[in-house]
């Protein structure tokens, strides 16, 4: 493995993003979405400001559980399909650059341009918490700001996978697509499925530890355990393990998330 | 051809490309068939075949962009896929056929992006922009450029490292003539800075000027190898001859040719136009000869490359 040509490979990928204002418009729509929702996020318990760090980032959180996954399927899944299709992949592979160098590259120019989109859009309303709610807040909601990126690079890392796979990029689309919509909504539905028709013959903890098979769910046990009122919030809290609340052993969890499919990616990535 | 050895080190010394055998299947399909070249070091080598004669096959082949099924390939000495594929890489330069750059980079910063993979100094692009007489359009972006600007571009992105070896897939696509004369003067330039350039194209007659040695390929297979001389010379194309004759010459004239090797002459507006096989030249001149100043005028056709590609590989 050498470097250079993996950081020039990712200094031009995240260049193209802050060029084209990929970034920028990212960046932005997080913004809006976090200052309205920290905002008017009690609106149900019938205030507006900015009062309840608890309820911020439980409102973020089911807001940032379909839209980071989203955001970065659409980032990367033309990664290597995208060259491959263009016929710009060819003239790469020429170079003195291996294929895992090329799919490193791409991986780390996308994951700084999606980092720094997040943090910048969550940024401001950090801000505003500080501000008002003091240094606690502030703790609690780095820690959301967090696990966000982490989500967003795992998601990332599924879409460089899908990339590799495709044939084409409509195909690659269609998969980035069937891939959201299989984590972010079909996947709670069938576990909860399964539990409700044979959770009898399975040891207590086993649906929780399935869990693990979804990034979207790590990320929202991330959140939702760091907080104990937020954890009374949510009916499903009482049924997850305290080994599993560990920020440390989630945070594990989405590590492995976001290297897998890189590996995967590189043992796929043929000619 | 050079003769094959079975100890694929041995290769080196006497070419700068060598192919030994090489075979590329795609189930059925056998893409390339039992190809063996040796491509020497400073030379201009043509690499001609009709769409799907395996061209392309072969060249990703040599560039290690796709595993060959059977046989050796060695560029300056080495597998370009083995151990040592950073170093033959950074040795080698290649132009795919309709080079696709990036439209957002401009050319200054394609070249540095290409540069900086390839591990060469960025301080060659700027006058490797001009070499290409592209430092005009260096701020511009890529997607503003002509065809042919891009392809010039793609040209300069393959001199990139100072490479030993040249692979230029169709290389003048999109050229003007002008261009396309400037390309090929570059490349004598580079010659005779010992690169060896190897180079495919589609216009025939472009190359058959142009090149030193050439192969022709078609099933997969490499039908000849040699310079366009020698090619010539082993090919059964005929020359043409055509002659300007007086005005009461035709009759005899038919009839000499008739007589000395059996040629159907048939008559033009101004005299006689006939075929005849290379080793007959010299016959046809003698039995012109007795017609003295009757014979007004004489042209003779030598087989283009297009004939021979024509007449070998089919």
């Amino acid at each position: 493995m050498e470097f250079t040509p993996v950081f020039a490979v990712a200094a031009k990928e995240f260049r193209d993003r802050i060029r084209n204002r990929w970034v920028l418009a990212v960046a932005l729509v997080f913004t809006v979405f976090s200052l309205v929702i920290a905002y008017f996020g009690s609106a149900q318990q019938g205030q507006v400001g900015f009062r309840s760090i608890e309820i911020t980032i439980a409102s973020l959180v089911s807001l940032v559980i379909y839209l980071i996954p989203l955001i970065a399927l659409l980032l990367g899944f033309d990664a290597v399909v995208g060259e491959r299709e263009r016929g710009s992949l060819d003239l790469l592979l020429a170079l003195p650059i291996t294929r895992g160098e090329l799919l490193l590259g791409k991986y780390l120019g996308l994951a700084m341009a999606l980092t720094l989109s997040t943090l910048a859009g969550f940024g401001l309303v950090a801000v505003v918490l500080w501000r008002h709610m003091g240094g606690g807040a502030l703790l609690h909601y780095g820690g959301f700001m967090a696990s966000s990126v982490l989500l967003g690079l795992a998601f990332l890392s599924l879409a460089v996978l899908l990339s590799v796979f495709a044939r084409d990029r409509t195909r690659a689309s269609g998969l980035a697509i069937t891939v959201w919509f299989f984590f972010v909504l079909v996947f709670d539905l069938l576990l909860l499925g399964l539990l409700v028709t044979t959770g009898e013959y399975f040891p207590g903890d086993t649906f929780s530890w399935l869990l693990m098979l979804n990034p979207a769910d790590v990320f929202r046990i991330l959140n939702i355990f760091s907080l104990d009122d937020v954890r009374t919030l949510y009916g499903l809290a009482s049924v997850v393990p305290t080994t599993l609340g560990s920020p440390l052993v989630m945070g594990g969890v989405m590590l492995i998330w976001i290297v897998l499919p890189l590996i995967l990616a590189k043992w796929r990535f043929k000619p | 051809m050079t003769s094959v050895s079975s100890n694929p080190e041995a290769i080196a010394d006497s070419a700068v490309v060598a192919l030994r055998g090489v075979h590329k299947h795609y189930g059925a399909l056998h893409a390339v068939d039992g190809v063996d070249l040796d491509i020497r070091e400073g030379e201009i080598f043509g690499l001609i075949g009709h769409n799907g004669a395996g061209k392309s096959t072969l060249f990703k082949m040599m560039l290690g962009l796709t595993p060959v099924t059977r046989g050796d390939i060695l560029v300056a000495g080495t597998r370009v896929d083995g151990r040592n594929f950073r170093a033959v890489r950074r040795s080698i330069g290649y132009l795919p056929e309709n080079v696709v750059l990036y439209d957002n980079l401009d050319g200054l910063e394609t070249l540095n992006f290409f540069a900086r993979l390839k591990g060469a100094p960025l301080a060659q692009c700027a006058p490797l922009l001009e070499r290409v007489g592209l430092s005009h359009a260096g701020q511009r972006p890529v997607r503003e450029y002509s065809k042919g600007m891009r392809q010039r571009l793609g040209f300069a992105q393959a001199l990139l490292g100072s490479p030993r070896v040249l692979f230029l897939d169709e290389p003048t696509n999109g050229l003007d003539p002008h261009a396309i004369r400037d390309f090929y003067k570059t490349l004598r330039e580079l010659q005779g800075e010992g690169v060896t350039v190897i180079i495919t194209s589609h216009i025939l007659s472009e190359l058959q000027e142009r090149v030193d040695r050439l192969a022709i390929l078609s099933a997969g297979q490499v039908q000849a190898v040699g310079s366009v001389q020698a090619l010539r010379e082993r090919t059964h194309v005929p020359l043409v001859f055509e002659i300007d004759l007086a005005d009461n010459a035709g009759p005899a004239a038919v009839e000499a040719l008739a007589a000395a090797i059996g040629i159907q002459a048939e008559a033009t507006a101004t005299g006689l136009r006939f075929q005849c096989a290379r080793e007959q030249k010299m016959a046809v001149l003698a039995a012109l000869t007795p017609l003295g100043d009757r014979v007004h005028d004489l042209r003779l056709q030598e087989p283009s490359l297009e004939d021979m590609f024509f007449g070998l590989s089919n």
